[in-house]
């Protein structure tokens, strides 16, 4: 099979007042034609970091992507001019986002706006291009679109405004799409048809997909494979299945045993009547600790821990770790 | 035994205003005829979509929000009839837990004063007494005596929570409404809030109302669950029951919709259909009938009213 979106080695920091803080650092993925792949981890992981920095949508300074390559088909995004870039957003790798009212324009029609950038990137003419706005509004299965084209953002759901957000992202036909937390305003009803969509278009497409979220339903529903992210690093990454049958980082365990169940009551699940806890918190960017930056939470954590940081590698076929115990 | 808190036909609506002269064009039912019982030493989940009514529940339950109807009874007294002064006292039995640990608490303000806050408003002991208090309190939710002198800004999502049920405990409250209280914490910290509040029922015998649109939740920490759709009560059963054999179609719904994290599992995929109307203009009938997969002509029509299918199983569905 081959990679679409080849990452390698990405690191991103951000010049603040109160020092250097590394949000990214050193993580590397690659992402199939018509795969998804999953990143996950808590708040300030710097999983939003490494999309935002795949897209060149971060603000420099006070952020600098300080080395690392992203390259979609060949072309690496962090070596071409700005006016290459905004020709390959949309085109060649597109982003959705947690609220979509960060990506569409409250002030035009949802119609115009998916208009514009097929104009914009394909050089169509007005007609063709909102005759394409229309059949992409119901593409992603929005009631009425020729209606709903001619409406502004806030006239419709949130819902209805991620399905338009999709239709926006995918008009070009990307071969990669960012989705960063696409689901996780909405209500879960509404979250099972929007992940249920995005499987169906990508599915057509043969879009790439790199979804970021901290839910693990949505990932051991969606992904195929999963990168996990700590602290701006890649902690563990495998196969879907075998990261939740055998998780390799005592994070990913903690994590998985810390999570509440749908169905225990049915039995799908089971689970005991004491949430296991991960003690003490995610620690500050520009405050981590020299070694492992999960040491301090870690109950297997030793001296070792503490002082060296692990390398990231090979646990078993197709599965990988940082941790100096696994 | 008689509950603890007993709600009947609890109503909340709102006006909605139009013109110049804002003259009253239609009223939202935010809370349209909600009755529920939570015993002592019990947690009733109240579980919903957004805008379903959930929240507006709780406050007017507690009378933070006055309810437009209805009755809540407090070991059998009805609270919606007294007075301000009348209900001061009984104001001490009930407490709240928000879900935004960050505009929930006052910036200004260190947090040993707002834990301490609720003591001085009820002029219970004097300072030092109300600061040993705030300390034991500190303790029993995990905090250090030492932080009390912090500000919020200086705490951690999940130490944040930690003072907000600080706050709650202070007057020996015997039930407490919390709202969404994990919703806005990371996954490795909502364990902890949860087996927080989960001890401190077993120890002090609280009663929680745990409103959640968070299903996996509910089913860890609730005994009994009711499900709210628009404003009004669904379906309500004990725990087990309603996990294992959900009646209405919309709890069956929310329950598909609930993303495992176990890849093993193979969802079926028949998702409900359509967005949550606007509880301006609920739809006509069963208000759940244009998402349902079984609706009939009389659905349309006709509203399908709560009753008890089974012992402690009632369900609002003309078809179950």
């Amino acid at each position: 099979m081959s990679s679409v979106l080849e990452v390698t080695d990405l690191t991103t920091v951000f010049h603040t007042r109160r020092g250097l803080v590394r949000a990214v650092q050193g993580v590397s993925f690659t992402v199939n034609r018509g795969e998804t792949l999953a990143i996950v981890g808590e708040s300030g992981c710097g999983k939003t970091i490494t999309a935002l920095s795949l897209m060149r949508l971060l603000p420099i300074p006070p952020a600098e992507i300080v080395a690392g390559s992203v390259k979609v088909a060949g072309t690496d995004l962090l070596r071409v001019d700005d006016a290459t870039m905004r020709r390959m957003r949309g085109s060649e790798i597109a982003m959705i986002f947690q609220e979509p009212m960060t990506a569409l324009n409250p002030l035009i029609t949802v119609g115009r706006q998916i208009a514009e950038m097929v104009m914009l990137h394909e050089g169509m003419g007005r007609a063709a291009a909102r005759r394409k706005a229309v059949d992409m509004l119901r593409h992603v299965k929005i009631p009425e679109p020729e209606r709903r084209a001619r409406e502004y953002p806030h006239q419709m759901s949130g819902g209805m405004r991620q399905r338009a957000m999709i239709a926006m992202a995918l008009a070009c036909r990307p071969k990669v799409l960012v989705a960063d937390e696409p689901t996780t305003a909405l209500d879960v009803t509404i979250q099972a048809q929007i992940l249920d969509l995005i499987g169906d278009l990508q599915r057509e497409l043969g879009t790439a997909v790199v979804l970021i979220t901290h839910d693990l339903g949505v990932v051991a529903e969606v992904a195929q494979r999963v990168v996990v992210m700590y602290a701006g690093r890649k902690v563990e990454e495998a196969p879907v299945a075998a990261l939740f049958a055998d998780p390799k980082h005592p994070y990913m365990r903690g994590l998985l045993a810390s999570i509440p169940r749908v169905g225990t009551a049915r039995g799908l699940a089971s689970m005991d009547d004491r949430l296991q806890e991960i003690p003490g918190i995610v620690p500050p960017l520009n405050e981590l600790p020299p070694g492992c930056a999960f040491a301090p939470r870690c109950k297997m954590a030793d001296a070792r821990c503490r002082a060296e940081a692990p390398p990231f590698e090979m646990k078993a076929a197709d599965h990988a770790a940082a941790c100096w115990k696994s | 035994m008689s509950p603890l808190i007993e709600v009947s036909d609890l109503r909340k609506y709102y006006p909605i205003r139009k013109g110049v002269l804002r003259r009253q064009v239609a009223q939202v039912h935010a809370v349209d005829g909600v009755s529920f019982a939570v015993n002592e030493a019990e947690t009733l989940g109240l579980v919903g979509e957004s805008g379903c009514g959930k929240s507006t529940v709780g406050r007017a339950v507690l009378r933070l929000i006055e309810p437009t109807a209805g009755a809540v009874k407090l070991r059998g007294r009805d609270i919606t009839q007294l007075g301000k002064s009348d209900l001061r006292p009984l104001r001490r039995e009930m407490q709240i837990v928000f879900q935004d640990p960050f505009s929930s608490l006052n910036p200004r303000i260190r947090v040993g004063d707002i834990v301490g806050e609720p003591l001085k408003v009820h002029g219970i002991g004097d300072r030092r007494q109300r600061e040993e208090k705030v300390a034991q309190l500190f303790a029993r939710v995990g905090l250090r005596a030492a932080q009390m002198r912090n500000y919020p800004h200086q705490f951690s999502g999940g130490q944040r929570q930690r003072v907000s049920i600080a706050r709650a405990l202070a007057l020996d409250p015997s039930f407490i409404v919390a709202d969404e209280p994990v919703s806005a914490l990371d996954v490795s910290i909502q364990a902890q809030v949860i087996n927080l509040l989960m001890d401190l029922q077993r120890e002090s015998r609280l009663s929680y109302l745990f409103i959640s649109h968070n299903l996996a939740v509910v089913e860890h920490i609730a005994h009994r669950v009711a499900v709210m759709y628009l404003g009004r009560i669904v379906e309500y059963a004990d725990k087990a029951t309603l996990f294992t054999r959900p009646l209405h179609p919309y709890t069956e719904a929310l329950l598909a919709a609930v993303p495992m994290p176990d890849p093993t599992l193979k969802r079926q995929k028949r998702h409900v259909s359509g967005d949550v109307p606007s509880p301006i203009s609920p739809p006509s009938g069963c208000h759940f009938h244009p998402r349902c997969p079984y609706a009939e002509a009389r659905c349309r029509v006709e509203s399908p009213v709560l009753r008890e299918v089974a012992t402690g199983h009632q369900v609002a569905c003309h078809l179950r």
